[in-house]
């Protein structure tokens, strides 16, 4: 392989790894905090990827538009599902949270079908970020891909941002080490957890907003993307942030270096890393805690 | 009195099989491939009981072992009529290994990671039928012929025969439900009954917990194994969506439908969810809604996990405080 | 009392927490025929060393030594069949099974046979005759059918001893027995202690300062995570640095 391919294919694994990071970021802040394992956390990465084909056409194709009207939307319609379904969860055993929302990713499904259709559908790439640069002689790397990228950077960057240096971020991670405590200092433990939940939700969608021109919009589309983001929750440890972020990295480069290497197996490549990783360190590579 | 309990205990499953046996001769063709689907699966369920519900271990990728067994069955017949008597523990054993494997390392996870590392596994298996030579691609592999078993000369019995098939599988039920019932009252389930409520407890009293857990977890999928089997037996062909973590969550679904901790729940829920769902997607009981069959299945199983965590069981059950306990655990052996 | 060497003997075992030290350098030796008491403020690390003994916390440091064996390594269920047996601060009896049940299961890590499917575990004669034996040691023989989860909080606490009984260990390690019990029911489990310490060594994990005083054989005191004393009871009661330790409290 030469440098430009293995450059390329560098590249590629860091932004599949980072979009990955975004969706795991989500599914380990509503498990950690609320201690809620949540199958439907695929659903929401769908429903970016939909809400970028169903606005794109209306917004004149301002994609920033799009972006920023789809993170509302989702995150508003987080909102009211922590409200209206998920509050009830807390309370209930891992198997009765695993079967709830596994019945919601049906629910999901069908509504899709119901109201899109089950055609598959392209998001087009923005004009100006259309095209690609020059990397040696004959590859090109195209400016999508970097955008991905830098956004789930900024994005990382953010989250890290207020978890650690704002006032929500430390109610955060208080609620996350002791929810009693918590509710004793007066904070409403219900909004808080109600807006991490948003917050999951819009980092989901957003992923799916992002991903939507690189990879079509499909049915179906949540369901492989979930288990690979309950793999990197496994590898990196469950509530830690830093963890998902190398545990994302780590499998986005077993799985695109895999895909060139070993192209049929490929898909098991990154459950072999996972029973690597449980061989030598069961609890994750990070301690809980962000 | 406590021996009146246990040979009542004893009746009403029994009732049940010799039911089963009878009911053949009432059957339409529909009917009755409807209640072979419905005792295979009542296996399946039966299988994730020993782990779920006398274990308290959730798995959410039992059905790579039920795969596993099918696949298994499938490509070691070749092209002709394969024998029963080698075919099964081959497709037994080999969900077992898997088991091992599978069970080994998410063992050493607790909880929700469990329930996570149990699903990736089954993922990978499904990727390797699907995506490699092995399995044939997402279209599956047919079985040219069913196995049998043939000795000195003569076809004793032929799963291409409908009874036969039938009387196969309800006595592979009447085994798998004598095996859990052997196990529910031996030393080894009633330490798995103490693993299930404190495991902690169980480690300080001396325990090796761990060994316990993965012996439980093996023979799970192994009996999913032999429901494999006679699956592949039954439909003639095998395709990766019998890994799908759709079938997972469907085996679940049986358990909490029937009631957990209950074995009889287990073949009541797989009944139940198997009408549930012929009767969701059949346009002449439900009209349109038939077509959208996923999401009224979907809304039935909140509705069903939020009211009656119990189950059908639990519904029947009243809840008597029950004075003088005579096992340890508040279910009894049926 | 004894010749020879402690049944138990630990060795400057120490336990941190990344930068926090929460044991540090504490040796404790436990001989059959007595009560040896461990008490300390909150935080004093008392639960820890008590982890550490029982094998559910490596050590970062130390050795522990268990009739001529270095158990050190070994993990909980291995040092439980040895005969190191606990009991919990919270109580961790299985309430839905029976009072006996719990016991006989208790006692069944010492007969596992786990193999033998055919054999009824109501049937395992070791393991009921175990139950029965220790239920009665601990007083509870009339309750034995009763579900557990509905025994009185004293009651628990007795099922929770008579568990840690019935796998016959020769350590008992006693993490706050008579927590949250009454007059009544802690001279109960005084008397119970009175009845054990002639065939086994305990620990006693301690905050009644009566109940202590009375019982015990031996008290060592933790404050920090150190060991400050470590004597007879009258003497550890006139010792200037206990005194100043707990100064202000009462019991």
């Amino acid at each position: 392989m030469d440098f430009a391919t293995f450059l390329v294919q560098c590249l590629n694994a860091v932004q599949y790894g980072l979009l990955l990071f975004l969706l795991a970021s989500g599914l380990t802040l509503i498990f950690g905090i609320m201690g809620v394992i949540n199958l439907a956390h695929g659903s929401f990465y769908m429903l970016g990827a939909y809400l970028a084909f169903v606005l794109s056409p209306h917004l004149g194709g301002s994609f920033i538009a799009v972006l920023l009207i789809g993170v509302l939307l989702s995150a508003a319609f987080g909102f009211v599902l922590e409200w209206a379904f998920f509050s009830f969860l807390y309370q209930r055993d891992h198997l009765q949270q695993v079967l709830m929302t596994y019945a919601l990713i049906l629910v999901f499904e069908e509504a899709r079908s119901m109201l899109v259709g089950n055609d598959v559908h392209g998001v087009p790439i923005p004009a100006w970020l259309s095209g690609g640069f020059a990397l040696g002689d004959l590859m090109s790397y195209p400016w999508y891909r970097l955008f991905a990228s830098g956004a789930c950077i900024v994005l990382a960057v953010a989250l890290y941002a207020v978890v650690n240096r704002t006032r929500l971020g430390m109610m955060i991670r208080a609620g996350a080490s002791n929810r009693d405590m918590v509710r004793g200092l007066g904070i409403d433990i219900k909004v808080l957890y109600r807006i991490v939940f948003a917050g999951g939700v819009a980092l989901a969608a957003l992923a799916g907003m992002i991903a939507a021109p690189m990879t079509s919009v499909y049915p179906n589309m949540g369901a492989s993307v979930l288990i690979i983001c309950f793999v990197v929750v496994v590898i990196g440890g469950i509530g830690s942030i830093t963890g998902a972020l190398v545990a994302s990295l780590l499998v986005g480069f077993v799985d695109t270096f895999g895909k060139v290497f070993f192209s049929e197996y490929s898909g098991i490549g990154v459950y072999l890393l996972m029973a690597i990783i449980l061989i030598w360190r069961p609890e994750g590579l990070m301690k809980r805690g962000f | 009195m406590d021996s009146d309990r246990r040979t009542f205990a004893w009746l009403l499953p029994a009732i049940g099989a010799v039911a089963l046996a009878l009911l053949p001769a009432v059957l339409t063709p529909y009917t009755h491939d409807l209640v072979v689907k419905i005792t295979l699966y009542a296996i399946f369920a039966l299988s994730l009981e020993l782990l779920v519900g006398m274990t308290g271990l959730v798995s959410l990728g039992h059905a790579a072992f039920l795969g596993i067994g099918a696949y298994v069955t499938v490509l070691a017949s070749g092209d002709g009529a394969g024998s029963a008597l080698r075919l099964l523990p081959m497709a037994m054993g080999a969900a077992a290994v898997y088991a091992l494997f599978v069970g080994a390392l998410s063992l050493r996870t607790k909880g929700v990671y469990f329930i996570m590392v149990t699903l990736a596994f089954a993922q990978m298996a499904y990727f390797v039928f699907h995506d490699t030579q092995l399995g044939g691609g997402s279209d599956g592999i047919f079985l040219y012929v069913k196995p049998v078993i043939e000795l000195g000369g003569t076809t004793w019995l032929d799963l291409d025969n409908k009874m036969h098939l039938y009387y196969s599988v309800l006595a592979a039920l009447v085994f798998t439900y004598g095996l859990l019932a052997l196990i529910r009252r031996s030393r080894f389930g009633h330490a798995l009954a103490g693993i299930r409520v404190n495991e902690q407890r169980m480690r300080a009293a001396g325990f090796q917990t761990y060994r316990y857990k993965l012996a439980a977890f093996v023979i799970a999928g192994t009996l999913a194994g032999l429901a494999g089997f006679l699956l592949a037996a039954k439909d003639g062909a095998v395709n990766p969506e019998l890994l799908s973590w759709h079938e997972s969550g469907a085996v679940l679904l049986m358990l909490i439908l029937g009631g957990i901790g209950h074995l009889r729940g287990a073949v009541i829920g797989a009944a139940a969810f198997m009408l549930l769902r012929e009767f969701f997607q059949t346009e002449d009981l439900v009209g349109p809604l038939a077509s959208h069959w996923q999401m009224t299945l979907g809304f039935t199983i909140i509705a069903f996990v939020a009211l009656l965590p119990k189950g059908l069981i639990g519904m029947a059950m009243p809840r008597r405080r029950r004075a003088a306990p005579a096992r340890p655990l508040e279910v009894r052996h049926d | 009392m004894t010749e020879g060497a402690p049944l138990l003997s630990a060795v400057d075992l120490t336990r941190r927490f990344g930068g926090l030290t929460a044991v540090n350098a504490v040796s404790i030796d436990l001989d059959v025929g007595e009560v040896h008491a461990v008490i300390g403020t909150n935080g004093a690390g008392k639960s820890t060393l008590v982890n550490m003994l029982s094998g559910e916390m490596p050590p970062s440091a130390g050795r522990i030594r268990f009739d001529g064996h270095d158990i050190t390594r070994w993990s909980q269920p291995q040092r439980a069949r040895a005969g190191v047996g606990r009991s919990y601060q919270r109580t961790t009896i299985f309430p839905e099974f029976s009072v006996f049940e719990n016991c006989r299961l208790a006692a069944q890590a010492t007969h596992p046979r786990p193999w033998a499917l055919w054999e009824s575990a109501d049937g395992c004669g070791a393991s009921v005759r175990a139950a029965h034996e220790s239920l009665e040691a601990a007083g509870l023989e009339d309750q034995a059918s009763r579900p557990a989860g509905l025994l009185s909080h004293g009651g628990k606490r007795q099922l929770e001893i008579a568990m840690c009984l019935a796998s016959r260990p020769k350590v008992l390690l006693l993490d706050e027995p008579l927590a949250g019990m009454g007059a009544e029911e802690s001279e109960r489990m005084l008397a119970l202690l009175e009845q054990l310490k002639r065939e086994h060594a305990v620990l006693l994990v301690e905050h009644d300062m009566d109940a202590v005083f009375r019982v015990a054989d031996r008290i060592t005191v933790m404050v920090n995570g150190e060991v400050i004393a470590s004597d007879a009871p009258q003497h550890i009661r006139s010792n200037r640095d206990v005194q100043v330790a707990y100064l202000g409290e009462d019991h």
